[in-house]
C-alpha cells in the first residue's frame, strides 16, 4: 500500500495526501490543504471509512494530527471500525495524534426558546483541535444537525460560518453528506463547499455490485474526471488504477524466455521483451493454459515471482493438468515463487476483479502476471467494459514493468471474436493457437501473429503437447493460406 | 452569578448522597445549568430571562449555575452542548435541555416542565 507514489502535477495548490491507494493519484496529490472537502454518497457507500482513513493516515504517516467530530457513531463503535483497518484508536488518542468527539443529537431533548447559535459546537471543535494541534478535521456526518436543529436558517448560516472557520484555521477537512434524490447531498451541503467535492456510489448491475468514486469538482487543480472503481478490503479503501493520462512507461530491452525453447527461437531466439504484454488466443483445447503455465514456470525458474490469476479452473486442477504435460508447478508454490489466485468471474464486478488484481500485484510485486482466461471476464460484463478494464490493467502492468500474459478463448466460426479484436491492439505480442486436420489427423498449430519490436518468425508450427512438455514441431507449409483468418481454425479446417 | 465548577460538582455529590433522605424536597427542587459563551446579547438575555421565569415560577426552589464555555471549553462535551445558549435541567430527573435565549417564556415553561407555582 505505501508504494503508490502520487503523480506530481505542477500546481500552486497545496495538497494533503489522503494515503488512500489510488485516491491521491486521482486527485493529483490529495485533498486541498487548508480547505473543506465534501464527500457524499448514499448510506453504506464508504464515506465514513474514507474520512477516517484520511485522518488515521494523516496522523500516522504524514504527521498531521486529526480530530473527528462524529455525529453518528459513538467513540466505541468508531474505535472498532478503525481497529478493523489495523489501527488502534486508543493508542493514537493517547499519543495525541487523534481525537474523537461524539456529538449526540437527541431531538426529543431539545426545545427551542429563542435565538441561538452553534457556538457550543465551535468551542468543542476548537478545544479538540487545540489540544492535539490538529491539522485535519472530519465532520461525519454534519447533516445529522438538520435532524436536531429545527431552525434551518440558523443552521445554514452556522454551517457556513463553521466551514469558514475551518478554513481560517487552515485545517484540511472532510465533511460527509448523505446523497439526496436529485442533489449531491440531502441538505445541499455542496452549496457551501466550493473547493472539492467527491461523490461515492455503490451500484448493482446484474446482481454484481461495484463501488465507484468520482471527483465532482476540485477547484484550481487538474484531476481525473472519470468514475473510478474502488474496493473496500481488509486494509481499507483502494481506488483502482487509473488510466494514465500519458504514455510514458519505459520500454525495456531485456528479453525473457517464453518457457519453450522452440518458441523462443521463433522470437529471435530470445523470447518476450520484459514488461511487454502477451495475448494467447485459441479455440478450446489448443493449449493456452499449458503455454501460460510454461511461461509461469520459466519465470519461477529464473527466481522471479509469478502471480497467476485463474478464472476457469481451480489451482489444484491446473496443477494436475500440468503434471500430465510434464510440468511440476508444486515446487514453485512451495518456494513461494508461484501464487495462484482463483476467482469466479461472477463473484464480483469487473472493476472488483481489477481492484483485486491491482491490489495483489501491488502487494506481491511479481515479475510475471498471468490472467487465464480473460474470456470468462466477458461473461461478467460487456465487451466494452472488458476493454476499458484491460486498458487500465495493461497500462498499470507496463508502468510497473511486469511481463503479462493473457489467454483468450476464441470460438470456431466466429473469426472476428470481439474481445480478441478489441484487446489485441493493446498487446505487444499475439500468439495464435488453433486446431487443424490437414490429413484427417488433428493437430495443434501455433504462430506468432505479431510481436512488436522484434523480427519474429511468421511460420506456423505444430505445437506438440506430450508428457515431456510442450515443444514446437517443424514449420508447416500450408501456413500461408491458413493465416488469412486470424486466430481461428475455420479457414484451416475448411482446407 | 457564575459559580466555580469544582464547587458545583461537589454540590452535586452532596445532593446525590442526600437522595434517599430528602426525596420529597428533591422532587420539586430545580437545579439548572446555563451554558453561555462570552457576554453576547443572547447570553445576557438568556440569563435575565431565566432569572425572571424562575422567580415567577420556582421561587426558593431553584438554583442556577452559569457556565461560560469560553472559560471552561472542556465542559461542553459532557453535557453534549451544541447550541449556545443551552439550559440544562439537571434536577429533577429526567435531564432536559432547551436551547435559545429563553425569550419565548411559554416554550421555556413547557421545555423545563415547570409546574405552575402552588
Amino acid at each position: 500500500m505505501p508504494r503508490t507514489k502520487p503523480k506530481v502535477v505542477r500546481t500552486s495548490l497545496a495538497k494533503a495526501p489522503t494515503g488512500i491507494q489510488g485516491l491521491d493519484e486521482v486527485t493529483c496529490g490529495g485533498l486541498p490543504k487548508g480547505r473543506v472537502t465534501l464527500v457524499c454518497g448514499r448510506a453504506g457507500c464508504g464515506k465514513s471509512l474514507l474520512a477516517m482513513e484520511f485522518l488515521v493516515h494523516g496522523a500516522v504517516r504524514y504527521g498531521e494530527p486529526g480530530v473527528c467530530m462524529d455525529f453518528e457513531e459513538t467513540e466505541e463503535k468508531l474505535r472498532a471500525n478503525v481497529a478493523s483497518l489495523g489501527f488502534d484508536l486508543r493508542e493514537l488518542s493517547k499519543r495525541k495524534k487523534l481525537a474523537v468527539d461524539y456529538v449526540s443529537i437527541d431531538r426529543s431533548q431539545i426545545a427551542e426558546t429563542g435565538e441561538y447559535n452553534l457556538d457550543g459546537l465551535f468551542i468543542r471543535l476548537a478545544q479538540a483541535v487545540k489540544a492535539i494541534k490538529a491539522k485535519r478535521v472530519v465532520l461525519d456526518s454534519v447533516e445529522a444537525l438538520f435532524s436536531g436543529i429545527a431552525d434551518s436558517a440558523i443552521l445554514r448560516s452556522e454551517l457556513r460560518r463553521l466551514f469558514q472557520w475551518l478554513e481560517s484555521q487552515k485545517l484540511t477537512a472532510i465533511v460527509t453528506g448523505e446523497a439526496g434524490i436529485e442533489t449531491l447531498t440531502r441538505h445541499g451541503l455542496e452549496e457551501y463547499i466550493a473547493d472539492c467535492v467527491i461523490s461515492l456510489d455503490h451500484r448493482v448491475t446484474e446482481q454484481i455490485s461495484t463501488r465507484r468514486l468520482r471527483v465532482v469538482k476540485y477547484r484550481g487543480t487538474s484531476h481525473g474526471t472519470d468514475e473510478y472503481p474502488f474496493l473496500i478490503g481488509e486494509d481499507g479503501i483502494s481506488v483502482v488504477p487509473i488510466t494514465s493520462l500519458v504514455l510514458t512507461h519505459k520500454a525495456l530491452t531485456e528479453r525473457i524466455s517464453t518457457g519453450i525453447a522452440t518458441l523462443d527461437e521463433m522470437m529471435e531466439g530470445k523470447g518476450f521483451f520484459r514488461g511487454s504484454s502477451v495475448l494467447v488466443t485459441g479455440t478450446a483445447g489448443t493449449g493456452k493454459s499449458s503455454l501460460a503455465a510454461n511461461f509461469a514456470s520459466a519465470a519461477c525458474a529464473r527466481g522471479e515471482l509469478c502471480l497467476y490469476f485463474t478464472f476457469e479452473e481451480s489451482p489444484s486442477q491446473i496443477l494436475r493438468n500440468m503434471r500430465s504435460v510434464g510440468l511440476g508447478l508444486e515446487k514453485w508454490i512451495k518456494k513461494g515463487l508461484l501464487h495462484f489466485n482463483a476467482m469466479r468471474p461472477t463473484s464480483t464486478g469487473l472493476e472488483g476483479h481489477l481492484a483485486v488484481i491491482h491490489k495483489l500485484i501491488s502487494q506481491l510485486r511479481p515479475g510475471v502476471v498471468i490472467i487465464d482466461p480473460i474470456t470468462n471476464l466477458v461473461s461478467a460484463s460487456g465487451s466494452y467494459d472488458v476493454k476499458s478494464m484491460l486498458v487500465r490493467l495493461v497500462d498499470f502492468l507496463k508502468v510497473e514493468q511486469i511481463t503479462s500474459m493473457f489467454t483468450n478463448l476464441t470460438f470456431a466460426g466466429d473469426p472476428q471474436e470481439r474481445t480478441a479484436a478489441a484487446v489485441s491492439s493493446l498487446m505487444d505480442t499475439w500468439i495464435v493457437l488453433r486446431d487443424s486436420k490437414p490429413n484427417g489427423r488433428p493437430r495443434r498449430e501455433l504462430y506468432v501473429l505479431k510481436s512488436r519490436g522484434m523480427e519474429h518468425s511468421r511460420d506456423a508450427r505444430e505445437l506438440i503437447v506430450s508428457k515431456r512438455g510442450l515443444e514446437l514441431g517443424i514449420v508447416l507449409r500450408d501456413h500461408l493460406q491458413a493465416t488469412t483468418v486470424e486466430g481461428t481454425s475455420t479457414a484451416a479446417a475448411a482446407k | 452569578m457564575a459559580h466555580p465548577d469544582q464547587k458545583l460538582s461537589a454540590d452535586m455529590k452532596k445532593s446525590a448522597a442526600k437522595k434517599q433522605t430528602t426525596k420529597a424536597s428533591r422532587n420539586d427542587f430545580y437545579r439548572l445549568r446555563l451554558y453561555i459563551a462570552g457576554q453576547t446579547p443572547n447570553s445576557i438575555a438568556a440569563i435575565a430571562n431565566l432569572k425572571k421565569i424562575c422567580e415567577e415560577k420556582l421561587q426558593g426552589k431553584y438554583r442556577i449555575e452559569v457556565v461560560d464555555l469560553l472559560e471552561k471549553p472542556q465542559l461542553a462535551k459532557g453535557d453534549q452542548i451544541i447550541a449556545i445558549p443551552t439550559l440544562v435541567r439537571r434536577l429533577p430527573p429526567p435531564v432536559k435541555k432547551i436551547i435559545g435565549n429563553l425569550s419565548k417564556t411559554e416554550s421555556v415553561i413547557v421545555g423545563l416542565d415547570l409546574q405552575p407555582a402552588r
